[in-house]
């Protein structure tokens, strides 16, 4: 049941889209969602779409691994697109008691629900196909300039590929820990909100005594190892662009540029 | 009162690359009272296979009885299934949550929604039963040895009064005493309390001492299912699958390679001895 979540996980395959340098990844990501979000017609959309579907094409993840991943972003999705349909002010189109559906409302929830699918979907490519390890390199390099305003640049990342590196490791435990108080006759599902929260104890209890003896035991194995921090800190893998990396800024920036040429309102697209 | 495992197989991931199938058309019985040790190296699918007998996993095909009936009908009460068949997992450190041993104890029989009298009185049964020293009832689990949080886990599961027992590596990461001392108290159980018992372990010397039947697991599969002595005769295939046999019958085997003339059917030390002062 909850190794289904596949948000933030690797997915291991040898394609282009692997081999690429996570700096690439990250930025073409940010560059992605800001299109997404900057396009307003369905021209912008289609576009979107079919960039996201080659990459995840290139990338060989299979494309119902992805939408496994989706399944727990539903209710949050559901949350908004419910928020946008009754609360955007516009003409009425239908209406009971206090709520009214507004057809600028329906425009707006649809535009909402397609743009959080594919900033999802999007980002989700960058962490299937990009170990936790290698991402985290990347964003300490690209964020490396933000040193000479002294932001410990370095233990951010080390910070977020610890935190990166245990959420399987926990998903696992907390599989493991729910079956064991299942076992007991613990039962998760059933009974009213308070009762579902008090559930929760067994199970919250023994998850992070585990995460704090790991946090501790990890602590003592880079001490042992005599870590230090960022000083002097050579890498075993330095990053370097390769070609492939060129050929993949280039089809970025092409994306960018057309989605934000077409992607915008014009005239022809009066009827958005 | 028995498990009935009919054809049973399960994959993980069944729809994607990462297939992988954990049980492969399992079938046994396992009738009331008996003392069943379950072997199998790491990723054999003894774990899953013990997962399915307390319907905390479902078979992807095949059906699983208890007490002649199927546990995937959709009538059948999966509480009280658990509340027949008890399944301690490996760390006791997954299941310990209350602030004190004895209120941990009793988060079992609560669930089973007893009254709060009956619920106390089983706790305590079951504390003693496990043997554990009245002394520590009120302090917190967290602060007791491994093998003491070990039987505190194993009372959580006999509060609820299971009529199968199943243990999962209950002597993993215990010193030589402790796993003595826990194998003679499942033993007991055993024979006082006539628990079924199925006892999952990766050790032979620890199996071959107690049990009367062994099931051997690979790859998926069930390979053996047999009294120690016959299991214990396929010294290659054992080997062969990253298992042994108690290391007295490897003694028995050298002694007869050596050119004594004894039986190699041996698998616990009283044997052994017998059988090599009759020779002498």
């Amino acid at each position: 049941m909850i190794r289904d979540i596949t948000l933030g996980q690797y997915y291991h395959a040898e394609s282009e889209v692997h081999k690429l340098d996570p700096r690439t990844k990250v930025v073409g990501t940010f560059v992605f969602i800001i299109a997404l979000f900057c396009v307003s017609n369905v021209w912008g959309y289609i576009l979107a779409a079919v960039y996201l579907a080659l990459v995840i094409k290139l990338s060989t993840v299979p494309f119902k691994y992805m939408i496994k991943g989706m399944k727990p972003i539903l209710f949050l999705m559901m949350i908004t697109v419910l928020f946008n349909l009754f609360l955007t002010a516009g003409e009425p189109v239908w209406s009971w008691w206090k709520l009214s559906i507004s057809r600028e409302g329906i425009i707006v929830a649809c535009k909402m629900a397609v743009r959080l699918t594919f900033l999802i979907m999007g980002s989700s490519v960058m962490t299937l196909t990009t170990t936790p390890n290698s991402l985290t390199d990347g964003l300490e390099r690209l964020l490396r300039p933000l040193k000479k305003i002294k932001v410990p640049v370095h233990e951010i990342s080390m910070m977020m590929s610890i935190a990166l590196r245990f959420i399987p490791i926990l998903i696992e435990e907390t599989d493991k820990i729910m079956k064991a108080q299942m076992a007991r006759g613990a039962d998760f599902e059933s009974g009213n909100l308070i009762k579902k929260a008090k559930s929760l104890v067994p199970l919250l209890v023994p998850l992070f005594i585990s995460a704090f003896r790991r946090a501790n035991d990890l602590a003592m194995a880079m001490e042992a190892r005599c870590y230090h921090g960022d000083e002097g800190r050579t890498k075993m893998k330095p990053l370097h662009y390769d070609k492939r990396d060129y050929f993949a800024y280039l089809a970025i920036w092409l994306m960018f540029a057309i989605c934000i040429a077409f992607g915008r309102s014009l005239w022809w697209a009066w009827w958005l | 009162m028995s498990i009935i495992f009919n054809h049973v197989c399960h994959s993980y991931d069944a729809d994607t690359q990462l297939k992988i199938d954990a049980l492969k058309d399992v079938s046994f019985k396992i009738e009331d009272g008996e003392f069943v040790g379950l072997l199998g190296h790491t990723g054999s699918g003894k774990s899953t296979l013990v997962q399915h007998m307390n319907g905390l996993m479902k078979a992807t095909s095949g059906e699983v009885f208890f007490d002649g009936k199927d546990i995937a009908d959709k009538e059948y009460s999966l509480k009280e299934l658990r509340s027949n068949v008890g399944l301690v997992f490996q760390y006791p450190e997954h299941q310990l949550f209350e602030a004190t041993v004895f209120e941990d104890v009793c988060f079992g029989p609560k669930n089973q929604g007893l009254e709060k009298k009956e619920i106390e009185l089983r706790a305590f049964y079951a504390l003693k039963q496990v043997g554990l020293e009245e002394e520590y009832f009120y302090q917190s689990p967290f602060e007791l040895s491994g093998g003491q949080k070990r039987r505190v886990a194993i009372a959580g599961v006999l509060a609820m009064k299971p009529r199968v027992l199943i243990l999962d590596e209950p002597t993993a990461g215990l010193d030589p005493k402790g796993r003595d001392e826990i194998l003679n108290l499942i033993k007991k159980l055993h024979d006082e309390e006539k628990i079924t018992i199925i006892l999952v372990s990766h050790s032979m010397d620890d199996v071959a001492n107690y049990v009367d039947r062994i099931m051997v697991m690979n790859k998926g599969q069930l390979i053996f299912d047999d009294v120690p002595r016959e299991v214990f005769r396929h010294v290659e295939e054992l080997e062969g699958m990253g298992l042994a046999v108690p290391q007295v019958t490897y003694v028995m085997h050298a002694l007869k390679n050596a050119g004594m003339d004894v039986n190699c059917d041996i698998t616990t030390i009283p044997e052994a001895v017998d059988e090599i002062m009759s020779c002498l």
